[in-house]
């Protein structure tokens, strides 16, 4: 879903993501060294070790944060898109959201506000069909979350979440309107879950046929397939790509490992700007 | 030199100033543009700046307080007003949850240039779900700086200082108090970092703000009538709170009664009865006293209302209490 979504975008515009950030942020540039460093917790990740995996910032590519209130990333998204359009920029800001958010007041608020005042939001659900624990059906009463858009005067589109190309495409469309000054878009991208919602999760509330199903769909699997059927990939080159990336991931874990501790001393450090500082 | 301005004037006055000398300068919130403003505080100011920047809200409290707080990450200045602090719970969220952690959590990266205004207070009859003081429950939010103006001065002058700090800045102007006319000295210095002594006195320090400062000050006079000299304190900035003027005053007069509208249990009066045990103990000849708001909701009734909320009366009772 990010790779889709932010391939449609500039590196200018800003990106307001949820607590599963981490592909955001790299594709925006961070090294993943420091973004391990973060979920570390050591001094040298993004924000020191203070917000770790769930809030990965960098101000340097306008990634306002990993917000882990769900919802709360879109108030956020529509005040820097209302920013943005004062100052007569041309930014987009993309917000991203999971399916359960779209039960949040916050939501109904947000798409109202920057359908109202026209502003430069691209919402991005992830709709993977579970708000941790609960099937969609059993918390929303309108499962067809485009038609919640609607509602707002506010164009929306669904995509195949599995499949990036189809992401991508969806993206660009979406990202034109806005970027046009036509106002906000609403751009539900269906995908799934493979994994738990977090170490706690035992996932009692679905089956593991359900997961394996859907695994059989996985994005990265299905487009690999692709190119190779259609002689723009081949098995070795592949290959490749997967020992680079996981030969990253190690270097990574091993900068993390090196890294040093913030000190306790600056526990309070940057609770308030430094005094007499300039806004 | 002076000249005579209500309290709703000033805080007028010093957004226009601050929206004529800043273009990233912006007012949104309900009915702030035709309205006027809930009471009347904006009354004009579309006119003269139009609809961008004296922005009309949808009654959606978190929704527009949280974009106000976007726009500050996105390099504006915008007031939010908030039109009760009964309605900010709504949008206690983004207050806490966005605005107050963002610099410490983000290591630095970004700060959160926003002012957020709210009504606080009750002595209009208008019940419960619009005269609660939730102000010293904000107070206790680190990341947030809350500020509290009694007088037209502070009124005036705050806003500036406020709106140039790089950290979200919450103001809580009691909704009693707009129509009180006071002086404005044609020298104020702005200042949100300090309380201020409004009366010295020497017998006992009355610590006090918003509306009950006046009524602090009127049990001042009272009391001096029966020759006690009583020292008032306006806190006026609740966070951070400033510790030496309420000690230098405390150890002054030896004996001190804390004045808050908020209810009394886990209030800012037990927070500051608690920080003077911890700096002034042995300064003090008598038990600390605080006069709270009646641990029930305001009710409408005007006798029931009175009852509940602090009054001179009660502020006379509590000093004689300890020189009993």
């Amino acid at each position: 879903v990010a790779v889709g979504a932010l391939g449609a975008l500039t590196p200018d515009d800003n990106i307001v993501a949820t607590y599963r950030e981490h592909a955001h942020a790299l594709l925006r540039g961070m090294d993943m060294g420091v973004l391990m460093a973060e979920m570390y917790g050591k001094r040298e990740g993004c924000a020191r070790g203070r917000g770790g995996s769930m809030h990965l910032f960098d101000r340097e590519t306008r990634l306002f944060g990993g917000n882990a209130i769900v919802g709360g990333g879109l108030p956020l998204a529509v005040g820097l898109a209302l920013a943005e359009k004062m100052q007569g920029s041309k930014r987009v800001t993309a917000c991203f959201f999971g399916d359960g958010a779209v039960a949040e007041g916050s939501f109904h608020e947000s798409m109202n506000l920057a359908a109202l005042w026209k502003l430069p939001v691209l919402f991005c659900c992830e709709n993977n069909l579970y708000a941790m624990g609960t099937a969609i059906e059993r918390y929303e009463s309108q499962v067809d979350l485009c038609v919640k858009a609607a509602s707002y005067n506010m164009p929306a589109e669904a995509a195949d979440g599995m499949d990036v190309v189809a992401v991508h495409e969806a993206a660009k469309r979406a990202v034109d309107h806005v970027r046009q000054g036509r106002g906000p878009t609403f751009l539900e991208v269906r995908t799934y879950r493979f994994r738990a919602h977090s170490m706690y999760d035992a996932e009692l509330y679905r089956q593991k046929v359900e997961v394996e199903e859907w695994k059989t769909r996985g994005p990265i699997h299905t487009f690999t397939t692709r190119l190779k059927a259609e002689g723009k990939l081949t098995e070795e080159e592949f290959l490749a790509l997967d020992a680079a990336a996981n030969a990253e991931v190690d270097r990574a874990v091993a900068f993390a490992e090196a890294g040093t501790w913030e000190a306790i001393e600056d526990l309070a450090t940057d609770l308030y700007s430094p005094a007499g500082a300039a806004p | 030199m002076s000249r005579r301005i209500s309290y709703r004037e000033a805080m007028r006055e010093a957004m226009q100033e601050a929206m004529r000398a800043d273009p990233r300068v912006f007012l949104m919130g309900e009915d702030v543009g035709r309205y006027g403003g809930t009471y009347a505080v904006s009354k004009g100011m579309l006119e003269e700046f139009g609809p961008e920047r004296v922005r009309d809200t949808p009654l959606s409290e978190l929704g527009f307080t949280g974009a106000g707080i976007g726009a500050a990450l996105g390099g504006m200045r915008p007031i939010v007003e908030v039109m009760t602090v009964n309605f900010s719970l709504l949008a206690l969220d983004q207050i806490v949850n966005s605005a107050a952690l963002y610099r410490h959590m983000s290591g630095g990266q970004f700060s959160v240039p926003a002012v957020i205004r709210m009504a606080t207070g009750a002595g209009r009859q208008v019940a419960a779900q619009h005269s609660h003081s939730f102000e010293g429950w904000y107070a206790g939010v680190p990341g947030i700086k809350v500020l509290a103006p009694a007088m037209v001065e502070d009124m005036r002058h705050m806003l500036a200082p406020a709106l140039a700090d790089p950290d979200p800045v919450l103001i809580f102007e009691h909704a009693a108090l707009y129509n009180m006319e006071g002086e404005l000295p044609d020298d104020c210095v702005p200042d949100i970092r300090s309380a201020k002594v409004r009366r010295a006195g020497k017998d006992v320090a009355i610590l006090a703000y918003g509306a009950s400062l006046h009524k602090a000050l009127a049990a001042a006079d009272a009391l001096a009538t029966d020759g006690i000299e009583a020292e008032v304190v306006d806190l006026r900035v609740l966070r951070p709170l400033d510790d030496a003027t309420i000690m230098a005053s405390v150890a002054k007069c030896r004996r001190a009664v804390v004045v808050d509208e908020g209810w009394r249990s886990v209030s800012l009066a037990s927070e500051i009865m608690a920080r003077i045990v911890e700096q002034a103990f042995f300064e003090l000849d008598a038990p600390l006293a605080r006069v709270c708001a009646e641990e029930v909701p305001i009710p409408y009734a005007r006798h029931m209302e009175e009852a509940a909320l602090p009054q001179p009366e009660k502020i006379v009772a509590a000093v004689k209490g300890m020189f009993a």
